[in-house]
């Protein structure tokens, strides 16, 4: 038997939920970081649902590029939380709000 | 021969040109031969030019020769072309003839000036703008010509820039004459819009304006201009002629135009340019003769200013001053000439004017040098002693321009003057008046320069206030300048005796400059009877005698008269507070607004006000970048939620 796609699609959502109220709620860069690769995997399981659901490979194509972006993104958000740790010997978010305006 | 044409203007261009790019190598005198030769170059091919003209029949008298296209816009096409016909020829040829006369004057003038080569520079470039002036063959080439001129003139005026008064001076001519030249353009464009075209067809002229008259619609040799725009044209481009030959109420410029070196006097602001107006009025003849509400305005505009700047002219104490109100004068005689329909008169009053006025500006050239740069005529006296040239020849000219026969003013005074006689005796009685003023005046002169007592004794306390860049030479007497100022004097003054040769009227067969003129103009029908030209003749002679002999009487032996120079006439009728209140006051008052209220409030409003909404806003958006990045990540969410509700709802 096939699990019906709406379930993946529940699955995606509570994710996608998941990663968007970690994101608000903690502190440290890189749970924050975590919750974002979790948030842009629930889309692409999102997207490899739909394309299965309506049968069009549009959708599994743009998980390649959503994988190759977030990789990107991987190398670059911690190299950034890497120099952030290294001068002030802890990764929490707040701590860099002399940022404001 | 006729092909010389384009070189007339060019070789002036060329003496611009090298004088401009090596003129400072060339130094003092080299540039300034450099200069006269290239004028001498203009005069010979004019000569060519002329003589080719001279070889066709008269019908066949004009040539035009086109360089290049210059302005090719829809239906516009305008070419730079030169045209030559007796008109332009006869203005050509005393234009490059005085200019190398006073080109040779200005070598030994100018000597040991700082900016000896810079002068020649402006020189030749003025002469190459007044043969494009006159030999164009269209309205925007003549008008580039023009500009040319005035560009020259306001340089040339402002030579000693250092003085304040010629600074200002040149100021004050470049922007009268803008008010001018906005007639001019305003009637270029008249006649392009009813037209379609801005060129003056030749030597057809003549058949464009009879035809004008008939009404027969199409190009402006057949043109169908209405009367009404035809007086418009003539009267706008008579504002334009106001200006650049200062006619009233624009003439104070030219008496201001004198803080120039003498020779620029001399060719500019006498011979050449401000007879400009007079060659324009000339020119479009054929249609001023149709347009009898602009030619009572010019002949009134003319005899008046004559009038006036004579009275004027009779209260002056700068040398150069007096022969600048008598070259407005003259001038006013030329348009008295115009107006009248006397277009021949007019030219023969130019071309005489031109001579005996050069002399005159460069004899007082002469006189400044030798009194080491004082002007005023109160302060000099016996020079005939000391300068037999100079004051030989100013005295002929003196007697040119006071009509006395047989010098050439008589003629050529006596002609415009008949033509008044035969429009209006009223304009007539007006211009006799300031025949006997126009000898009195010169007479005063003359007589204060030349005669009496010797009032220059206190000459070493005016040599410590020269003005810069003139030389003064160390010897105690006056005496007479080297041979390259006084030939010059000499050959104007041989001119100025002769030149009514040029058209006498005894028979019509002797009228050279009436018949050489007549394809541009037309037969002249003056309706006087031989006799009463014998009588108006006779009577010119007595008054120029008369104002000849007042003088005189007056002036020889004492010097200061003040009841004969009220302060009303040194003061140019007042001409000077009118200017003052109807244009410097309103302006400065004007300009205190924009100051104190436009300035502050408005424009500075603005800036700040605009800077500081800015400011504000900056001030409170600063809040929203707390530095928190989940507040940023909150409003993003937020952001995301409301799009959704709102693409939802939509669907």
């Amino acid at each position: 038997m096939s699990i019906s796609g709406n379930w993946y699609l529940v699955v995606s959502a509570i994710l996608f939920s998941i990663g968007a109220v970690g994101l608000l709620v903690r502190k440290s860069v890189l749970v924050m970081f975590m919750c974002i690769e979790l948030m842009l995997n629930a889309v692409n399981l999102a997207f490899v649902t739909y394309a299965r659901m309506l049968n069009d490979i549009a959708g599994q194509v743009v998980v390649f590029f959503v994988l190759v972006v977030a990789a990107a993104e991987v190398v670059v958000g911690l190299g950034i939380i890497v120099s952030i740790y290294r001068s002030r010997r802890g990764t929490t978010a707040d701590d860099l709000h002399i940022l404001h305006g | 021969m006729l092909h010389s044409l384009a070189l007339v203007p060019g070789f002036a261009l060329l003496g611009f040109l090298i004088v401009l790019v090596v003129g400072r190598k060339l130094g003092d005198p080299k540039a300034g031969w450099v200069g006269t030769g290239a004028i001498l170059g203009s005069f010979v091919c004019t000569l060519l030019t002329f003589f080719g003209l001279l070889s066709r029949p008269a019908s066949n008298r004009f040539y035009i020769e086109n360089l290049f296209s210059w302005i090719p816009v829809g239906s516009l096409h305008v070419n730079i072309a030169f045209l030559a016909d007796p008109l332009s020829m006869t203005m050509a040829l005393f234009v490059t003839g005085v200019s190398t006369l006073i080109h040779l004057y200005a070598i030994g003038y100018m000597r040991r000036d700082r900016d000896f080569p810079k002068f020649f520079v402006y020189f030749n470039l003025f002469v190459f703008s007044m043969l494009v002036l006159v030999l164009a063959d269209n309205f925007v080439l003549t008008f580039l010509g023009w500009e040319g001129v005035g560009a020259c003139s306001y340089f040339l005026i402002a030579y000693f820039f250092e003085k304040d008064s010629a600074a200002t001076a040149g100021k004050f001519a470049f922007i009268v004459n803008r008010i001018g030249d906005f007639g001019f353009l305003m009637a270029i464009f008249l006649i392009f819009a009813h037209t379609g075209s801005v060129t003056y067809q030749g030597a057809d002229l003549g058949a464009l304006g009879q035809s004008c008259a008939s009404g027969s619609g199409g190009h402006l040799l057949h043109c169908g201009l209405s009367s009404g725009t035809l007086e418009a044209i003539c009267l706008l481009l008579f504002l334009g002629a106001i200006g650049k030959s200062a006619q009233l109420p624009l003439s104070l410029w030219l008496a201001d135009a004198m803080e120039g070196p003498t020779p620029v006097s001399a060719l500019i602001h006498a011979a050449t340019m401000v007879t400009a107006g007079v060659f324009l009025m000339a020119r479009v003849g054929p249609l001023l003769s149709h347009a009898p509400i602009a030619q009572d305005v010019i002949a009134s505009v003319g005899v008046l200013t004559a009038f006036v700047a004579a009275t004027i002219g009779t209260s002056q104490n700068d040398i150069k001053k007096v022969l600048a109100y008598s070259t407005v004068s003259q001038l006013g005689y030329m348009f008295l000439g115009i107006g009248s329909g006397a277009y021949v008169a007019a030219i023969f009053l130019m071309v005489t004017h031109a001579f005996y006025k050069a002399l005159l500006f460069l004899g007082s050239g002469s006189v400044i040098h030798a009194m080491g740069d004082e002007q005023d005529i109160k302060k000099m006296g016996a020079l005939r002693k000391y300068m037999p040239i100079t004051s030989f020849t100013f005295i002929i000219g003196w007697l040119a321009i006071a009509g006395v026969p047989p010098f050439s003013g008589f003629w050529s005074k006596g002609d415009v003057l008949d033509g008044a006689f035969a429009k209006s005796p009223i304009l007539w009685a007006v211009g006799a008046l300031t025949a006997i003023l126009t000898a009195y005046y010169m007479g005063r002169e003359v007589y204060l320069v030349f005669f009496g007592q010797s009032r220059w004794q206190s000459r070493a306390n005016n040599l410590s206030q020269v003005e810069p860049g003139k030389n003064h030479d160390s010897h105690s007497e006056p005496h007479e300048p080297t041979w390259l100022m006084w030939l010059p004097l000499v050959i104007l003054a041989f001119f100025a005796t002769i030149a009514g040769l040029l058209n006498l009227p005894f028979t019509a067969g002797i009228g050279y400059l009436d018949r050489w003129l007549t394809p541009v103009f037309g037969t002249s029908h003056l309706a006087i009877s031989t006799s009463g030209k014998w009588l108006l003749a006779a009577g010119d002679g007595v008054l120029a005698i008369s104002g000849v002999v007042i003088a005189a009487s007056l002036w020889r032996n004492v010097w200061n008269r003040p009841k004969l120079e009220p302060k009303f006439l040194q003061d140019a009728w007042g001409l000077y507070s009118v200017y003052e209140y109807l244009v410097s006051k309103p302006a400065q008052a004007i300009a205190k607004i924009s100051n104190n209220v436009v300035e502050t409030k408005v424009i500075d409003g603005a800036v700040n006000s605009s800077a500081g909404l800015v400011g504000w806003t900056g001030l409170k958006l600063r809040k929203l970048q707390s530095g928190y990045v989940r507040n940023y990540a909150l409003g993003i969410s937020i952001g995301v939620v409301l799009v959704l509700v709102y693409m939802i709802v939509r669907a």
